[in-house]
């Protein structure tokens, strides 16, 4: 903010003309329901009468609910960690590779799915046959050319379904984070990369030296925005497993409150948590957002 | 500049308070002016059908919302064919499985379609509750309908005292599938007992062979074929009278009996060497495709409990009789005999038009079910009208009977607690004892759930 030299501008409500549509369109869409299902929040089941806390207390004491946030805590730590490293590592790989762009639109391509296909395509990859008959799913089938393998549930085990899912989560976003993050890559100045090896660094000092910090802002805003993504998964989780054997979701959950057990209230109270948890991690993208632009 | 950005803050946030206070005023204005207009058009059509012709063709479509699909579909609109034949009015289908949350959604947007084929008739209490089912004792002969339906299935359509629905499609639910060839060529008999049942069932596995194909997947309502289970033991161990008591949530999941029935039930799903494909396969094999392991050679399994309409889910080309056949759940506790567990499909209305009036007046009669019947599918009709020839083989009729002339019937448990427990809790918690969860543990968290509920 200038403080220094006020200078009296002229009100100035052409701009504000231009936005008002959007404006307008997300006050009717966006700010009102957001006001409305906090205030359901407070309701019963069937919006009649009040009931305080009552939802909020069933939100953070019970035992489906808990599973819900310890497992949304599980995607956000591996999710975010694996869709930004990996992307960041396919980013720096793939500059170097002749038919970088061809490679590209592969790792890309599950982007351009709908989650629920890519969900449906993966249940079918996952699925489990009894042993000694023909393995229809994927990954049972190709593991079953190793000698003593026992084809596995994946999304039954418990051990292994939330990573499963997890991976399903990657397997789409990976390539979003790869494109932006190759971007950023892009914009390091190569006489900085070729005067470290000069230096006589060797390629991971590189690596972790230079490209690392000089992407540090775009790391930032790719992980925050992964983050954002990861607290709303639903789709996968809906269609793979419909939460069940502990793989619940707190997205899955508002679902089943909302229309499969008509109980608006405890619907909107999960609704209203999960808003609150996801506004400080977009406050911090548009920070580091305005932080990179300032940059520029 | 903070000044206009206070300024949008606050415009923003009045214009939808306007909108929220000027909306839900305009509701229920929009609703009363809506019923007025189907009111003033329903005796002006009523009077133009009267005086015109048969042939004349009508606009009239009547939307049906429900959970039918693929061959069940197709028999439901050959049911229907001369309905529309005689009157012009056409039925427009919307075939969906998961039925609780596009209704559900329909309904709040003040937007129902004309009939509802609920699969159970608690979502049709919680609808009638709210107020948005229309009382077809309006319209419909209840001296007609008390003629052809056993009072039992009025009631249940009825909730206080109001009747809303009529019953369409009855599946019976106390069945377990066995391929007679199989059986003779590995010297097997039919138990009758339930000790017997366990007595077989060791016996196929010391044969090193599987005795159950048991399949639980269904999308989002994996868990309901584990719920038929635990409904016919109980019937069987703890009888009829602690069964509706159950229904209604008089006693505790906690409760001795209830605890027994899933004991029971743990003797087949927590023995891996019974399932084929074990406590996994159980889990993932969607419930349609479970029975095909009983008709592969050698055979991948022997026996399958499931209701009546799986038979539409069974390989091409088998013949009802000698590829395929069933026995009676067999009796656990002696003193309470063999009931019968059934299901059924409820048509419910919410708009009352006139097009909808006749269709339902239709359905309640015997032609449509007894040309479903024919079609076969595993269909049983609760018509008493409808003769047991239109059955089209033995096996149905069989079947037919057995809910006709059971001492003792039930409704499916599961269908009629509220949607939170009977569609939820009690299906999750059925797949959570199977993959091995302690019993205590997974009842506790079903009666947490049960006392919100009710």
């Amino acid at each position: 903010m200038v403080r220094g030299k006020i200078v009296m501008k002229k009100a100035n409500i052409w701009p504000w003309l231009y936005i008002a549509p959007a404006l307008l369109i997300l006050a009717f869409f966006l700010v009102y329901p957001i006001i409305n299902t906090f205030y359901l929040s407070f309701l019963d089941k069937g919006s009649e009468s009040f009931a305080g806390l009552s939802n909020y207390i069933f939100a953070f004491t019970k035992k489906p609910m808990l599973i819900a946030f310890r497992n949304n805590l599980l995607w956000l730590i591996v999710f975010t960690v694996f869709t930004v490293s990996l992307g960041l590592i396919l980013a720096v790989l793939f500059d170097r590779v002749r038919y970088e762009a061809v490679v590209k639109s592969i790792i890309f391509l599950p982007m351009a799915i709908s989650f629920v296909g890519a969900g449906v395509i993966w249940k079918f990859v996952y699925t489990y046959r009894p042993a000694g008959t023909p393995q229809i799913g994927f990954l049972n089938a190709v593991l079953s050319k190793f000698p003593n393998f026992e084809p596995i549930g994946w999304l039954v085990n418990k051990l292994t379904n939330n990573f499963a899912l997890i991976f399903v989560g990657i397997w789409i976003w990976v390539g979003f984070c790869m494109v932006i993050l190759s971007a950023a890559y892009k914009g390091i100045p190569k006489e900085l990369l070729e005067a470290a090896r000069i230096d006589g660094a060797n390629e991971l000092q590189v690596f972790r030296r230079i490209i690392i910090p000089m992407m540090k802002p775009t790391i930032a805003v790719v992980a925050t925005t992964m983050v954002i993504n990861v607290l709303k998964v639903f789709d996968i989780v809906y269609v793979m497993t419909n939460g069940q054997f502990d793989t619940e979701v707190i997205a899955n959950r508002m679902y089943k409150e909302m229309f499969q057990f008509h109980n608006f209230g405890r619907a909107s109270a999960i609704a209203v948590i999960l808003l609150l948890v996801i506004i400080p991690v977009m406050i911090i993208n548009v920070r580091r957002f305005r932080e990179q632009e300032a940059l520029r | 500049m903070k000044k206009p950005l206070l300024w949008i803050v606050v415009l923003v946030l009045s214009i939808s308070m306007i909108a929220a206070f000027s909306l839900a005023g305009c509701k229920a204005k929009a609703a009363a002016e809506e019923e007025a207009v189907v009111e003033e058009e329903a005796p002006a059509e009523e009077a133009a059908e009267e005086a015109a012709p048969v042939e004349e063709t009508r606009a009239g479509v009547v939307t049906v919302l429900g959970t039918w699909g693929g061959d069940e579909l197709t028999n439901f609109q050959e049911a229907v064919f001369p309905f529309t034949d005689e009157t012009g009015i056409g039925m427009a289908f919307e075939g969906t499985r998961d039925l609780a949350a596009v209704l559900t959604i329909r309904v709040e947007a003040g937007n129902p379609p004309d009939l509802a084929i609920l699969p159970n008739p608690g979502q049709m209490y919680e609808l009638a509750e709210s107020g948005e089912l229309v009382d077809i004792s309006q319209f419909m002969d209840i001296g007609e309908l008390e003629t052809n339906y056993a009072q039992a299935w009025l009631d249940l359509a009825s909730y206080n005292g109001t009747l809303y629905g009529i019953f369409y499609k009855v599946a019976n639910k106390s069945l377990i599938w066995y391929d007679p060839s199989a059986f003779s060529a590995a010297g097997y008999e039919i138990p009758t007992t339930w000790d017997e049942l366990i007595a077989l069932s060791d016996k196929i596995v010391s044969d090193g062979k599987t005795p159950w194909a048991i399949g639980f997947e269904s999308g989002a309502a994996s868990g309901w074929p584990a719920t038929d289970w635990i409904e016919d033991i109980m019937l069987r161990t703890a009888g009829p009278d602690i069964y509706d008591q159950w229904v209604n949530h008089e006693i505790s999941w906690t409760d001795k009996a209830i605890k027994t029935a899933w004991e029971v039930f743990g003797e087949i799903v927590r023995n891996e060497e019974y399932q084929y494909g074990g406590s996994t396969g159980t889990l993932t094999t969607a419930f349609g495709d479970a029975p095909a392991a009983l008709f592969t050679s050698p055979p991948g399994a022997y026996m399958h409990r499931q209701a009546s309409f799986v038979t539409g889910f069974f390989p091409e080309g088998l013949e009802a009789g000698t590829d395929y056949d069933f026995f009676p759940f067999p009796s656990i506790d002696s003193a309470y005999g063999t009931p019968v567990l059934g299901g059924a499909d409820l048509i419910v209305v919410f708009n009352n038009t006139p097009e909808v009036q006749e269709l339902v007046k239709y359905l309640a009669t015997a032609q449509p079910q007894e040309i479903w019947a024919t079609l076969g599918g595993g269909f049983i009709s609760p018509n008493k009208a409808v003769s047991l020839d239109a059955y089209p083989d033995e096996l149905t009729r069989k079947m037919a009977e057995m809910v006709v002339n059971a001492e003792v019937f039930r409704f499916d448990a599961s269908d009629l607690m509220p949607a939170a427990v009977g569609s939820g809790s009690f299906w999750t918690g059925t797949l959570d004892y199977v993959s091995g969860e302690d019993l205590d543990t997974v009842l506790e968290e079903i009666e947490d759930s049960a006392v919100d509920a009710y």
